[in-house]
């Protein structure tokens, strides 16, 4: 081997090791990034799974004359701090309805309170005094405590009392705002799009407004809430706090994604396909609704979806529209005051009692589900309606 | 009708600031068919493509000068675009086929422009065009399927069946082979023959071959400028211009 071609293997040598270490550096990235997610999914699940669990105690309830005034009375003191207040507080109204039931005792199966709760999952700061915690452990030994699927918080709304308190309320008002954003964005987005794409010219005014398009998308949420409070609430009058208000504020904030990936989704389609259109004698419409559009169909979906996914997990715009505020009742309309998922989970997070954080973490849980499922169905979609040619 | 159907009378052509034609005067005949040929950037696609006016679609192009159908400008503002496209059809340099059924591809132009409605009167029209593109034979048991599974050869004259379907006057032809093999060139090329009975027909091609095997008259242009027009035979045997003998002969282009 002479002199040359030795320093050319090494050369070589040096090349490959080169490829090597990039590979590696590519690697550990991806390593570091995933062990994030793994221990952000840990986490959260670990700290959501005790949620889905709640505990019930079974007690004597006394139905006498003076739980009508005092519906403390109905129960003996040393169970009164180990119930539900929302259980006890139901109790007059549930007289009322049934007044068979005055002067009857029975035992039954109720809510316990969250410090029983956290109690007995173990969590510190479960706030149980110590003089309860000996009549807790036996009744538990007992059979009188136990753990059972946690409905109530997929059936009720958001409460002061944290063994009550649910997500129904906020999930709701997270689907009208949702709702409203669609048919406000979607529509309003997709037609821009195709205008820009395939019916305006190239001149200066197209291009302003595309350079403005890009920059909406880019410009920070909270002033998007801004923009909201000032055109929705201020001018036009619509309710604050309402699904309508957010919706809109969010259908603003929306529009720019969808506009841009439509209009991808648009310069995707070879114009070989709008040249055979426009030989044939098809007009500009016929050529973008009989071939573009059908074509150009997956992608706009699936950016819409992505899009709308976004405008879900959003929650600093509905801050200024007064949507993060403690909203136990579900709305009926886009009019009434409504939280959503996102608000909701801020909410619990800065709750005091240990007993909200188990809930924060469901609740990331939940709207994680369904922002996941979203962006499976925009998967789904697109692979079911792509056409190959 | 008078036998001289197209008039080109000084085109000039600009994209943007760059002149693509400079002032090209042309008469094609009716029931011809007529190549154009020359370099690449010569500008006889773009002339070509001013002839149904696709150009129309390319922003900042700018156009003076007439080309008369039948003695009407086709650049008058009372005319139709849509209305003149189908007079003058167009097959484009790749293979386009609609990502439909190859039924649908033939049905596709009449019933936009209620030629023919559905029904039987359409099958009879989707078979003569297959037919007519020869084409038939090799489809008729899979009308159904998509068009693009077609190879090659066959999308292209689907193409021309597609073309065809409409009954247009003119066709115009961009490079229809470039992008097929020989045997396909070949049966495209029969099927050019067969169809100028019918219609007139303008192909571009950057095959000397071609044009010589095809064409009636050929027109050879260099540099946006017409340097030669005549018959194909007199332009190959005795070219009266230095520079389309240069290009023939292979000397440059």
């Amino acid at each position: 081997m002479n002199r040359s071609s030795m320093q050319q293997n090494k050369r070589l040598q040096r090349r490959h090791r080169a490829d090597r270490r990039f590979k590696y550096y590519g690697m550990a990235a991806i390593a570091f990034a995933l062990s994030f997610l793994a221990f952000f999914f840990v986490d959260i699940i670990g700290k959501a799974l005790p949620a889905f669990e709640q505990a019930y105690i079974q007690v004597p309830i006394n139905y006498n004359g003076e739980v009508k005034d005092n519906y403390n009375k109905a129960i003996p003191r040393s169970y009164r701090y180990l119930v539900s207040r929302s259980y006890l507080r139901s109790l007059p109204q549930k007289l009322e309805k049934y007044p068979e039931l005055l002067g009857t005792t029975e035992q039954t199966w109720v809510l316990a309170s969250y410090r029983v709760d956290q109690y007995i999952k173990g969590h510190k700061g479960h706030g149980l005094k110590s003089k309860y915690r000996p009549h807790v452990e036996e009744m538990l030994q007992n059979k009188k405590i136990e753990l059972r699927f946690n409905k109530q918080f997929f059936t009720h709304g958001d409460s002061k009392m944290a063994e009550t308190a649910g997500v129904l309320a906020a999930a709701i008002g997270s689907i009208l705002t949702l709702l409203i954003t669609m048919a406000v964005s979607v529509p309003i987005g997709v037609m821009t799009a195709i205008y820009l794409e395939e019916f305006a010219g190239d001149n200066r005014f197209t291009q302003a407004i595309e350079v403005n398009i890009n920059n909406l998308a880019a410009i920070p949420s909270i002033l998007y809430g801004l923009l909201g409070l000032a055109i929705f609430i201020n001018i036009v009058g619509v309710p604050r706090s309402s699904a309508l208000a957010g919706g809109l504020t969010l259908a603003l904030m929306t529009l720019p994604v969808i506009i841009i990936t439509t209009r991808a989704a648009l310069r995707s389609i070879p114009d070989s396909i709008r040249d055979a259109a426009y030989g044939l004698g098809a007009s500009n419409l016929q050529t973008v609704w009989h071939h573009v559009l059908p074509l150009a169909f997956p992608g706009i979906l699936t950016g819409s979806i992505i899009g709308l996914a976004q405008a879900m997990g959003e929650t600093a715009p509905l801050l200024i529209v007064g949507m993060m505020a403690y909203i136990p009742e579900a709305p009926s309309g886009i009019f009434d005051a409504t939280t959503v998922l996102p608000a909701q989970i801020y909410t619990w997070s800065s709750e005091s009692i240990r007993a909200f954080e188990e809930r924060t973490a469901a609740g990331i849980i939940v709207l994680l589900t369904v922002l996941l499922s979203l962006n499976a169905l925009a998967v789904w979609l697109r692979n079911r309606t792509q056409k190959t040619w | 009708m008078t036998s001289k159907n197209i008039s080109i009378r000084d085109l000039k052509l600009w994209y943007k600031d760059s002149q693509a034609l400079h002032g090209v005067d042309l008469e094609i005949s009716h029931n011809k068919v007529t190549a154009f040929i020359g370099p690449s950037g010569c500008g006889k696609s773009t002339l070509l493509r001013c002839l149904n006016r696709m150009n129309d679609r390319i922003p900042n192009c700018r156009i003076e000068g007439d080309i008369l159908l039948d003695g009407k400008n086709i650049y008058d503002t009372d005319i139709d675009v849509v209305q003149l496209r189908t007079r003058v059809g167009m097959v484009f340099q790749k293979p386009n086929p609609f990502p439909k059924t190859i039924y649908e591809n033939i049905a596709y132009a009449p019933r936009i422009h209620g030629l023919v409605s559905d029904g039987a009167k359409m099958d009879e029209l989707v078979e003569y065009s297959l037919t007519r593109a020869g084409l038939w034979n090799e489809v008729k048991d899979k009308l159904q399927e998509p068009g693009t599974a077609l190879s090659g050869g066959q999308q292209q004259r689907l193409c021309i069946a597609r073309t065809i379907a409409v009954k247009p006057e003119i066709i115009l032809m961009d490079e229809p082979c470039s992008a097929l093999d020989p045997i396909a060139t070949a049966k495209i090329e029969e099927l050019i023959d067969e169809l100028k009975k019918e219609f007139t027909i303008i192909i571009v091609t950057h095959s000397m071959q071609q044009a010589a095997r095809v064409s009636d008259n050929t027109a050879f242009f260099y540099m946006g400028k017409l340097i030669e027009f005549g018959e194909t035979r007199d332009i190959f045997t005795k070219p009266s211009q230095k520079q389309t003998e240069d290009y023939i002969t292979g000397r440059f282009g």
